[in-house]
């Protein structure tokens, strides 16, 4: 025989050894990355311009003289700067994702390309009407659907996001009671349940802000909201299906008693995904509702936005509703801005962005809605609630459910962190969660649960993906009852473990300096 | 239904171990009346990805897109080149479908990135910090007032004429509900900026003045002089910078001395979009960090000593301080502010001077080019990318009638400024790297046509 | 030198017409981890129960009431550097502010220490 020359002898693979830890700090597929202004320079670029054509200077003395500190990369190296980066982070594309109150759903890539056409993602917002009404009509079509599904007289297309909705719809109905010779009415009420957003958004507008407590079984404390309406009332701002995750059944009796009272009522739409198609806001006596284009109607979140948040509005309110907006007539699609909007629309609160809205969102966001229909996007709707009313009842008997007992949650499933070992709190579920493969639930939110786990699944888990998790986190919640100190330090496979965040915040360093520089100026 | 795992089996198997009959039962809390039996009538049933993608084109097809045709809109927003990698790189699972980095262990991907780019963004506006992104450039401008508002303790902006119309018109809208006093006024045709009288009418009351860099004639000047007026009286100078690739030829904001530079990013990695999302650039003085809107990101270390990267100084915002806040936002605009970020580390600041080169000299020349035709003079002496033309007649029907001819000319001010006569033939006019010496040879030829 | 506490946390010592205010241990062990304190300027007058100073965590931002009126001496410049001293000292070097008492009488509505103890225990 020949003898294998290669010195290669197949071996079987040998199990248990333990790893030195590696010169680079990287770990197999896992990368350290170093920052951009660490690895690049200020004269390398990954980009081929041409030389500048021959021309005088019309720049006067602004000159830009002095180094800018921009460093750059080539564009091979700069692939794999952002690859890297996206792989320290957890996505729905990658698993579950159940943040509460965020609805991290299916991002479809339909949306995406769609949004990617050329007709809509290369048009400029001043370019003559003529030439962009297919925009316009997108725009349109948009917003029928969000008007038809809500039950609503007409909507606002151009807030950014949830939050400018919100201001959206505050403003409006104080232009409204302001119209209406009504402008001592200072007071908004909000539930103690209440995302942050609202009050910060009620305070922006003028308002004061009263809190309503919660009842026992996590609603709106009705009796008491309404004894509080009088003259001096605004208006409400409710979560509907609330952050506790359950449906405000007195709903349409606290809008008729808002009414009563003079005032107007705002809903946040943030839970809009459990409803659609079982239920019409504009069936339980609302005023306005922001839609968070990024939740409901799937537009990728994108690591903190964009957003975008249209704010339907009841006939009450649709003589305020900010400009501009679209316009339908025999000639074709128009856009009403400040220069016909006297004409008949005088009452409009303003202009809250410079253009249009997020006009790449609503393609998206029109895609999807599409793509399910009115049949399809009832069953989104009945499958999330199923999923939450699903992990509700797989793990009441691991963990506290506080308003388990009420009946059925809706989008959904909150827990308290009553019954962990001492010591353990929500945040050690949460970091245990992460070394599960699981991205975590929201926590400590909301505010009227000690140690609040909201956990919303959304249609987009299949009862596989929701039964590996449940088995995860009972695990884990187990652990952190039993006093497991291991969970302290969690999570111990993620790319970091836990941040100092008070090290942060004590000495904030926002932007990178040259250490070198920095060293020198002491 | 493409989009949904569950199969009737699976459904039905969990309403048992919810230990209910049908799905109507999850339902129950909605009151009777408003209960819908059946999907909503009047609207279409679900499509397949064929059926739909064949909807979305046709109504794109209704546009005329700004890549085809002899291009030169600007005021806001402004057509770039976007190299091919920043879209490949913003598609990546892991940062389009991410949310906000609220579990950082699992998030130092969007965190690294925010942080480069909020010192990018300082290093670009000549500020010592900047945040992690607002909606756009209106947005960013008016919380900037605002901003000036907290720190000064005073009520009365002086907004520049040449601020964009659009801003003051949000800035406006804001000002109804806070209650600041804002006084503003329409530009005028000509090659100097109001800084003089803005300079004149800065008094005690003044919380801060706003000026646009370049302005929406696409004038430039200095502003140290402004900035001197306004630290003299106590009030802050912001700057306001639509086309970001400006600062690539001229001094930073920063560098003069204003206190907070507001931005609008789109102009790199974003694309035209027909307005939005955009991202909002946001930087300031340090000293004035704790009253800035918006997220922040910063560095810090983990448990086992690694340097790594926190959403930090959150008590400003929402969440937490609720009422008392420094702004309402939450979601801002996250993945625009990663493809602003990729651009700018692609160009890198040789690129970046070079492609500020190449705007410059292609409008100079183009500028000097329809300068030329007769009944069209040029209104601006110093400027960056973007000029405006004054005509011989009323330019917004011009606009208009070239538009029909596959030529978007530029920006009519009659557009912008609607009523304000002594504005009607002004035509601002944006020129990019995008811009052939062709297209402005088809533009000159088209308004000596219609000009005649 | 006698020290009063308030149901909201705050504590104050006062000698002759001047008092020094802080918060208590056990407010500070509720905070977690202090990373910013605003104490207000020399010379603002406060009405007992204004809100005097700001104490914030990473995660919650804490009003700091007046436990009586008074017209504010000095703030405490160390805890601009080092705010963790509100966490290490709370009741003595951790102090927010001085102030001038304009009405001791206030003093007769606060809790004495054994009082407040009292209080605490039963949260």
């Amino acid at each position: 025989m020949s003898i294998n020359a290669s010195g290669w002898r197949p071996e079987a693979p040998i199990s248990g050894g333990k790893a030195a830890p590696t010169t680079t700090g990287n770990k197999a597929l896992m990368l350290e990355e170093a920052l951009i202004f660490e690895i690049g320079d200020t004269t390398t670029t990954g980009v081929d311009l041409v030389e500048p054509i021959a021309a005088t200077s019309r720049l006067g003395d602004l000159a830009r003289t002095a180094p800018i500190g921009l460093p750059g990369l080539s564009e091979p190296e700069t692939v794999r700067h952002y690859t890297r980066l996206s792989r320290q982070n957890y996505g729905i594309d990658l698993g579950f994702f159940p943040l509460g109150s965020c609805t991290m759903k299916h991002n479809p890539r339909l949306n995406e390309k769609m949004a990617r056409l050329p007709g809509f993602a290369d048009i400029h917002p001043l370019a003559p009407v003529q030439s962009v009404q297919g925009a316009l009509e997108v725009i349109q079509q948009l917003a029928h659907w969000l008007v038809t599904l809500t039950g609503m007289d007409s909507v606002a297309m151009s807030p950014k996001a949830g939050a400018h909705g919100e201001l959206c719809g505050v403003l409006a109905i104080r232009a409204a009671l302001e119209a209406r010779g009504e402008g001592h009415r200072k007071i908004i009420l909000v539930p103690e349940s209440a995302h942050g957003t609202n009050p910060a958004t009620a305070a922006f507008a003028g308002y004061s802000v009263e809190d309503i407590p919660a009842t026992a079984d996590g609603r709106v404390d009705t009796e008491k909201l309404i004894a509080r309406l009088g003259p001096d009332v605004a208006g409400v701002m409710i979560t509907n299906p609330n952050t506790c995750g359950l449906f405000e059944r007195d709903m349409r009796v606290i809008s008729d008693a808002v009414h009563a009272a003079g005032g107007l009522v705002y809903c946040d739409g943030a839970n809009f995904n459990a409803i659609v198609g079982r239920v019409r806001p504009g069936d339980l006596g609302i005023d306005a509702m922001h839609i968070n284009l990024h939740k409901t109607f799937s537009t990728p979140h994108g690591g903190g936005g964009p957003g975008s948040g249209p704010v339907v509005f009841s006939k009450a309110l649709s003589p305020f509703a900010p400009l501009p907006f679209v316009e339908k007539t025999d000639d074709g699609f128009h856009l009403v801005e400040e220069e016909t909007a006297g004409e008949h629309h005088a009452g409009a609160f303003g202009r809250m962005v410079a253009f249009h809205g997020q006009m790449g969102m609503f393609t998206r966001a029109l895609t999807y809605i599409l793509s399910h229909g009115a049949d399809g996007l009832r069953q989104v709707s009945e499958d999330a609630v199923l999923n939450a009313n699903y992990i509700l009842r797989s793990l009441d008997e691991t963990l506290e459910a506080p308003f388990g007992g009420a009946g059925p949650c809706m989008h959904e499933a909150l827990f308290s962190d009553n019954g962990l070992a001492d010591g353990f709190s929500t945040i050690d579920v949460a970091k245990g969660l992460i070394d599960e493969g699981f991205h975590p639930m929201t926590m400590y939110f909301p505010l009227v649960v000690h140690g609040a786990m909201l956990i919303e699944p959304t249609e987009t888990e299949s009862k596989a993906a929701l039964d590996q998790f449940i088995v995860a986190l009972r695990s884990v919640a187990e652990r952190a009852k039993a006093g497991d100190v291991s969970l302290k330090s969690a999570p111990h496979f993620a790319p970091r473990s836990r941040l100092d965040e008070t090290l942060a915040a004590r000495k904030p360093i926002l932007v990178w300096k040259d250490p070198g520089l920095a060293q020198a100026a002491e | 239904m493409r989009y949904l795992p569950l199969t009737q089996i699976d459904r039905d198997a969990m309403l048992g171990v919810i230990g209910v009959a049908t799905i109507d039962d999850l339902f129950v809390d909605v009151p009777e009346a408003a209960r819908l039996e059946g999907p909503i009538p009047g609207l279409p049933m679900h499509a397949s990805e064929m059926a739909v993608e064949r909807h979305m084109t046709a109504l794109s097809r209704k546009n005329l897109t700004a890549g085809e045709v002899p291009f030169f809109l600007g005021c806001g927003a402004y057509k770039h080149h976007v190299p091919a990698s920043v879209d490949h790189l913003i598609q990546r699972g892991e940062f389009l479908t991410a949310y906000t980095p609220y579990q950082p262990e699992i998030a130092q991907g969007t965190l690294q990135m925010l942080f480069e780019f909020q010192t990018q963004v300082a290093r670009l506006l000549g500020t010592d910090v900047a945040n992690a992104s607002m909606y756009d450039g209106s947005t960013a401008c008016w919380e900037a007032i605002g901003m000036a508002r907290r720190i000064t303790k005073r009520g009365k902006a002086l907004l520049s004429s040449g601020l964009h119309p659009h801003y003051v018109s949000v800035a406006k809208t804001m000002a109804k509900f806070t209650g600041d006093a804002l006084e503003t006024s329409a530009p005028t045709l000509g090659a100097d900026t109001d800084i003089d009288a803005l300079i004149a009418a800065i008094d005690t009351d003044t919380s801060c003045v706003v000026v646009q860099y370049p302005d929406i004639l696409g004038r430039i000047a200095d502003l140290k002089p402004l900035a001197d007026a306004c630290h003299a009286n106590k009030a802050l100078l912001i700057a306001v910078v639509t086309e970001p690739v400006a600062l690539g030829a001229i001094k930073a904001p920063g560098e003069m001395d204003a206190d907070i530079v507001v931005g609008e990013g789109q102009s790199l990695g974003v694309g035209l979009q027909f307005g939005g999302p955009y991202v909002g650039l946001f930087g300031c003085k340090e000293k004035y960090v704790r009253q800035m809107p918006g997220r922040l990101c910063g560095e810090t270390l983990d448990a086992d000593g690694r340097r790594g990267f926190v959403l930090t100084l959150s008590t400003r915002e929402q969440h937490i301080r609720r009422e008392k806040a420094t702004s309402n936002i939450c979601t801002n605009s996250g993945l625009c502010a990663l493809a602003f970020s990729i651009h700018m580390t692609l160009l890198g600041e040789a690129g970046l001077r070079q492609l500020a080169a190449i705007n410059h000299a292609g409008a100079v020349a183009a500028a000097e080019r329809l300068s030329q035709v007769p009944g069209v003079e040029l209104v601006t002496t110093h400027f960056f990318n973007e000029f405006t033309l004054k005509l011989s007649k009323e330019a917004r029907p011009i606009v208009r009638t070239l538009a029909d001819r596959g030529i978007l000319a530029g920006v009519s001010l009659g557009r912008l400024y609607p009523g304000e006569d002594s504005l009607a033939n002004g035509l601002v006019v944006a020129v990019t790297e995008t811009t052939t010496a062709e297209d402005v040879e088809i533009l000159a030829a088209a308004l000596q046509e219609v000009l005649a | 030198m006698s020290r009063y506490f308030t149901e909201d946390h705050e504590w104050v010592d006062v000698d002759g017409d001047v008092g020094t205010v802080g918060i208590s241990e056990y407010a500070q062990s509720q905070l977690g981890d202090i990373v910013f304190v605003d104490v207000p300027e020399e010379g603002k007058a406060l009405t007992k129960g204004d809100e005097a100073a700001v104490v914030e965590s990473v995660k919650a931002a804490s009003d700091v009431y007046s436990p009586v009126s008074g017209t504010v001496i000095e703030g405490n410049p160390a805890l601009t550097e080092t705010p963790g001293l509100v966490n290490e000292e709370p009741e003595s070097d951790g102090w927010f502010f001085k102030l001038t008492l304009s009405d001791p009488d206030e003093l007769s509505g606060l809790m004495d220490e054994i009082a407040y103890a009292a209080f605490v225990e039963k949260l």
